[in-house]
């Protein structure tokens, strides 16, 4: 009866392996699989002769592969086994017309038509704007009123639109419509020349440059057997930290300024960008953009660029810690984070969080540790201390990455290393192992990165399948609002700090 | 309170003196190309061809910046053959057609138009467009907030109304989604008004160009006054742009 395929992290299997089965199989599975505690990393449709196949990826403390052919339209998984299958079957719906029925908030995500036959599910013919036939949820009653807010935010931030309906000053409810950062990533990626695959995906979301890159790196080395050296995964892993670093730290400071506190603010701006500047020194961009290549790094990591992140991680790392303490200590600062925005372990379960937020609301779950890539290893894991869900929570969770990301960084710049080459620069198109499958996945500053690629009989890509870890925790900020005051919103998102254009693809 | 004192001697004072001093950035920052005209063509070509933006002219040897990420790998071919990349950060342009270029670009701030200085020369606030890039151009945007650039010491601001704005700043391709948002900030904007285009997705597409879901060029929407390129732009292409296209310096 159990027909799943346990699969590595980045390995290469042939797709006639995938197991094949029933619907009525696949979707009892996927509902077993999901009420045992398990999670879904990918879930998925591809067309394969004219029919269209749905793919699923869980994990509990392993990770499983299994596919069914579907047709129009199927049972919702969301219906029976809860929200973990909420956003994946509305994107499958928008992608390819698959209607789930008895979806119970069956809406758009992204805004564009789909690239079937199959009638638009949400009945958009796309002439109107964004969002189209889109039933915001209501709440009735006198004292009731909605608060809208978006697409264009008042800070530089990206767009979104945000719906509150209110009692008062207490949030009902919070709907989060997105879309408007859509750029048809996915559907590029099948179809643009090789030269192009990386800096599409350097460019999902500029603050996970080197996370996304990673994915995509591995996935191509798992099709085409490239091999990295050690020295060039080492400095994989530095620039991956370090883009950890300089994220949290930006947020530590955004959270600092939303509650008013001036000091930390500026002072996490300023390391925020010591960090890019090591990053820089790196790759020649401030984001890492260049870096990562299949095979390897761009760049070699010269012994002087090795001492300068070094001596730059002794002289931060006084300073984070003073300032951290400066931050944590305040008692007006601990009366605005503490009970705020409040996700329990339940309902961060539910919803299947990853990441940081996941973690500050007692999921512990970190790829580096669960399905390590890259030099992780041979690195100790983490584990983080405060998790009751609340903002401050989610912050303590950064510190705690903050602390650990500085000690992997000087474990690795501690080894004794013949070298960090840079690999060959690749001026054709790979050759890709044909009707083959790879997964990729990686913990990026936000969480749970993931790719997928499948690829056909003359290898090329079939299907190109993203996933960043804002899809799984978009809906965890929506519940992280219930009965909050509206004026907690900036802070609670803040704690998030989530990205639309990763999600909106 | 002891704290907040000890926190602030420990930092100091961290603002930078550009632009009254000149600032270096390291070695493996990509600038502006320095290309090798005398090079072969075959050679231009092999670039044009591994470049993933099509932004290298082999016959005309020169590179369109607003189409370039500065991702480096053209410089790689036979040890920089055909082009290099220097330090020198400052590639603000006024007009489209600067931006392809075989490694110089004309003084931004002579050609920026005189009534601009005029009027923005003092106080400019602008208003921020987010449309469709990956954030990493807002980024540093924002960055040019924090001490070490600290935009508002010359009277730059950002701004949360366009109503409060003299200009729109636009990052990313412009999905098709946030076509009409941008339209309508644009229109919010009280005249006389100035559009800039920051990073290449602006400019024309980025790394997302080809995509039926992006408009790619913002020039196709907007009359655009000032480009600047980059993958994001460095702050400091930033800051110089800003700087001598509406200040009197
Ligand atoms: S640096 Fe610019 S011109 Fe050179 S390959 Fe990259 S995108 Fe093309
Ligand atoms: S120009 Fe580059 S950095 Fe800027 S939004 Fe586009 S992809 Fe991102």
């Amino acid at each position: 009866m159990d027909k799943l395929l346990q699969i590595n992290n980045g390995e290469c299997i042939e797709r006639s392996h995938i197991p094949r089965v029933s619907p009525e199989l696949f979707y009892r599975q996927l509902n077993q699989f999901v009420r045992n505690g398990g999670f879904v990393v990918q879930f998925f449709a591809y067309p394969e002769n004219k029919q269209m196949i749905q793919l699923a990826v869980l994990r509990s403390s392993n990770l499983y592969i299994l596919e069914t052919a579907v047709t129009r339209e199927y049972p919702s998984l969301t219906r029976s086994a809860g929200a973990k299958f909420n956003l994946f079957e509305r994107e499958m719906a928008e992608q390819y017309g698959l209607r789930p029925a008895g979806h119970p908030w069956l809406k758009m995500l992204r805004y564009h038509a789909n690239t079937s036959d199959r009638p638009d599910v949400f009945n958009n013919t796309y002439s109107e704007d964004i969002p189209g036939n889109y039933p915001y949820f209501q709440i009735q009653g006198e004292s009731i009123h909605e608060v809208a807010v978006g697409p264009v935010h008042a800070g530089i931030i990206e767009p979104g639109h945000f719906r509150f309906q209110c009692a008062g000053e207490e949030v009902l409810h919070l709907e989060i419509q997105l879309g408007y950062q859509h750029r048809g990533v996915e559907r590029m990626l099948r179809t643009v020349p090789h030269k192009r695959l990386i800096s599409l995906c350097e460019n999902i979301a500029g603050d996970t440059t080197i996370g996304h890159g990673l994915c995509c790196c591995q996935a191509i080395e798992a099709l085409t057997g490239l091999i990295v050296a050690r020295g060039a995964s080492t400095v994989r892993t530095i620039a991956f930290e370090l883009e950890r670093l300089a994220n949290h730290i930006g947020d530590l400071g955004a959270l600092s300024g939303d509650v008013a506190f001036n000091p930390p603010a500026a002072y996490f701006g300023r390391i925020r960008g010591e960090f890019l500047n090591l990053l820089l020194q790196l790759s020649g961009n401030r984001f890492g953009k260049g870096l990562l290549r299949p095979g390897g790094v761009g760049y070699v990591m010269a012994a002087e660029q090795r001492q300068t992140i070094a001596n730059k991680l002794k002289e931060l790392r006084p300073e984070i810690q003073h300032v951290c303490d400066l931050l944590f200590t305040a008692h007006t600062v601990l009366a605005r984070f503490e009970d705020t925005g409040t996700v329990s372990r339940e309902i961060a379960h539910d919803l299947g969080l990853v990441g940081v937020c996941g973690r500050a609301s007692g999921l512990e779950y970190d790829v580096r540790e669960f399905f390590p890539t890259e030099r992780y290893q041979d690195l100790p894991g983490l584990s983080n201390q405060v998790s009751h869900g609340d903002v401050y929570s989610r912050a303590m969770a950064r510190y705690e990455d903050i602390v650990h990301s500085l000690d992997l960084i000087e474990l690795l710049l501690a080894e004794e290393e013949q070298g960090y080459p840079a690999a060959a620069l690749n001026e054709h198109e790979y050759q890709l192992a044909p009707s083959s499958c790879v997964v990729t996945l990686n913990e990026g500053w936000r969480g749970e990165l993931s790719h997928c690629v499948l690829t056909d009989e003359q290898g090329q890509i079939a299907r190109y399948k993203v996933k960043d870890p804002s899809f799984h925790n978009w809906p965890g900020l929506a519940m992280a609002l219930r009965n909050q005051g509206i004026s907690d919103f900036p802070l609670c998102n803040k704690s998030f700090n989530l990205s639309y254009c990763g999600f909106d693809l | 309170m002891y704290k907040i004192i000890r926190n602030r001697l420990e930092q100091g004072y961290r603002t930078s003196s550009y632009p009254k001093k000149p600032i270096h950035l390291p070695a493996i920052y990509r600038g502006l190309p320095v290309i090798q005209e005398q090079s072969d063509l075959a050679l231009a070509q092999r670039c044009a061809a591994l470049c993933p933006q099509d932004a290298i002219r082999a016959e005309e040897k020169k590179i369109d910046l607003g189409r370039c990420t500065f991702c480096g790998r053209c410089a790689e071919v036979n040890d920089g053959a055909f082009v290099k990349f220097s330090q020198n950060f400052e590639l603000g342009a006024a007009k489209r057609e600067d931006l392809i270029t075989s490694g110089t670009l004309p003084e931004l701030a002579r050609h920026s138009k005189t009534h601009f200085k005029q009027i923005f020369g003092r106080s400019l606030q602008l208003r921020q467009v987010s449309a469709g890039g990956c954030n990493a151009c807002e980024a540093d945007i924002n960055v040019l907030g924090t001490p070490f650039f600290d935009l508002a010491r010359f009277g730059i601001d950002f701004v949360a109304s366009p109503r409060h704005a003299d200009g729109i700043m636009v990052t990313g391709p412009i999905s098709n989604n946030m076509r009409t948002a941008l339209l309508e900030t644009y229109a919010a904007v009280p005249e006389p008004k100035v559009v800039i285009a920051s990073g290449c997705c602006a400019i024309s597409g980025g790394p997302f160009h080809g995509s039926s879901e992006i408009v790619a060029d913002l020039s196709i929407l907007l009359p655009v006054d000032l480009y600047i390129p980059g993958c994001p732009p460095h702050p400091l292409t930033t800051l110089h742009a800003l700087l001598s296209f509406f200040k009197k310096l």
